[in-house]
């Protein structure tokens, strides 16, 4: 299969929505991992993914069922006041739950939730890449508005809350955002890939990137080089693309662990930031004795 | 005035500090001093709003811009901010920032030392926008070169804002505030 398998008519609407998805999911992931929320992207996306299978099951498009799902729980997050990963894990404990149980009580259901964890992206249709740039459009008014102020609220918490600050509202609006992301990415490409894509690039560029401007950067390109092989890798070997996915991404986080020296150093002074080795810094005691 | 305390006890699930009356006006640099648990941090985490009021009140000039550092700056791991991004998200002044702090600002948060991290915090505190800067232990972790700076950096621009802090350090108090108040234990 040749590269020009990618523009092929038929994968025109399932490329296009990807590369938008794998544009913005990362830049999500980036924020959620400042705020130590990670495990979001698994709490929305089971939860969407719980809502889609009850709208299909109420004869109503997936796509509002799973956006929907994600929304009312960011705001249910963001009225009760949690933070951190443990609201996420109950979200996805519920959201798993409800997907597994609305599978075993309707005709077809457990397949179709089978098919939200796998990702069926070469399906996705007009309806998925409109969704996809109305939250890339959304994601380009508000994270520039919120960006500073989700790095303030982390960093030096106690400056907006002295004054007073609507700092619950700029959370709630964010998730809300990271809510409705995962949830298009859930209807379009499942589960596994939207996880996919909100962890390992934010991960990655993390660990390398020499600030938060090239973090953001580095998310996205790293979100969309790995959804582009993934997708050609799938076609070409004709394979599930959330599994391929997955391992394009992981091998990329096994690659940036090797490369950056993750095995023990030889020098106990090896400068970890630099990777430059140093001589340890000489002490002396003049008080004490001679040897 | 920009700040007006009176009779405040303040304290947590429980009184802790006060009654405390206190006035603050721009250009003040008012040190606050104590045993361990005499409610240094309490008072300040009162007048920032965190802490809970038995009885007194607290009163703000209105629309006083507030800046807090609590004793430990925020330190996460790995941390891809640099210090420049962290005073550009405070509104702080970048311009002016001491010559080897300027060289600090330009790395990852994580990879500073926590002097550096710290006095960092404080300049975002203190260059900012704010009127009133609530300073908790800001010599922590600082060697005598960086605690120089910050002595620099609480004269810098004394006339504009009221700053209190916390310290446990009586030398550095008695040099570089306008007054020193004492909390008994």
């Amino acid at each position: 299969m040749e590269l020009t398998t990618l523009v092929d008519p038929l994968f025109r609407l399932p490329l296009a929505t990807g590369v938008v998805l794998a544009v913005v999911l990362p830049l999500l992931g980036a924020v959620l991992m400042l705020r130590d929320e990670w495990l979001a992207s698994l709490g929305y996306a089971q939860i969407s993914a719980a809502g889609a299978l009850l709208a299909l099951v109420a004869a109503l498009p997936a796509l509002i069922g799973g956006v929907l799902a994600a929304g009312v729980s960011a705001l249910a997050k963001g009225a009760s006041g949690a933070a951190g990963n443990a609201s996420y894990g109950f979200m996805m404990l519920g959201g798993w739950a409800a997907l597994l149980l609305i599978g075993a009580n309707t005709s077809a259901g457990d397949q179709v939730a089978q098919a939200l964890i796998q990702g069926q992206l070469y399906f996705a249709g007009p309806e998925d890449l409109a969704a996809a740039l109305l939250l890339a459009l959304a994601g380009a008014m508000l994270l520039p508005w919120l960006m500073n102020k989700l790095l303030r609220t982390r960093l030096l918490p106690h400056h907006d809350a002295a004054n007073g600050r609507p700092v619950r509202r700029w959370h709630t609006t964010f998730d809300l955002l990271a809510a409705a992301g995962v949830a298009v990415a859930t209807a379009s490409m499942g589960v596994m890939a939207a996880l996919a894509l909100v962890l390992a690039p934010a991960w990655l560029a993390f660990r390398v990137a020499p600030s938060w401007r090239w973090t953001l950067l580095l998310s996205s390109v790293l979100g969309v080089l790995g959804f582009l092989i993934a997708f050609w890798v799938a076609l070409l070997l004709d394979q599930p693309f959330g599994p391929v996915l997955v391992a394009v991404l992981l091998a990329a986080v096994s690659l940036s662990g090797a490369s950056s020296g993750v095995a023990p150093s030889r020098h106990p002074w090896r400068n970890a930031a630099s990777g430059r080795s140093q001589p340890p810094p000489t002490i002396e005691d003049p008080g004490a004795p001679d040897a | 005035m920009l700040l007006k305390i009176d009779g405040l006890v303040a304290g947590w699930s429980r009184p802790v500090v006060g009654p405390v009356s206190l006035r603050l006006g721009a250009g003040d640099v008012v040190g606050l001093w104590g045993a361990n648990g005499s409610g240094k941090s309490t008072l300040i985490a009162a007048i920032a709003g965190h802490a809970c009021c038995f009885a007194g009140h607290i009163e703000r000039r209105p629309g006083l811009r507030v800046a807090m550092q609590p004793q430990a700056p925020v330190r996460l791991s790995p941390l891809p901010v640099t210090g420049r991004e962290l005073l550009r998200a405070a509104r702080a002044e970048i311009d002016g920032l001491p010559p080897t702090l300027a060289l600090a600002s330009r790395k990852r948060l994580d990879r500073l030392s926590g002097g550096q991290h710290q006095l960092l915090s404080v300049w975002a505190a203190l260059a900012g926008p704010a009127d009133l800067v609530l300073l908790d232990e800001p010599t922590n972790n600082l060697d005598p070169q960086h605690t120089g700076l910050l002595a620099d950096m609480l004269c810098a621009r004394r006339g504009d804002r009221a700053v209190l802090l916390v310290s446990h350090e009586r030398p550095f108090l008695d040099a570089h505030c306008t007054r020193v108040l004492e909390l008994a234990g």
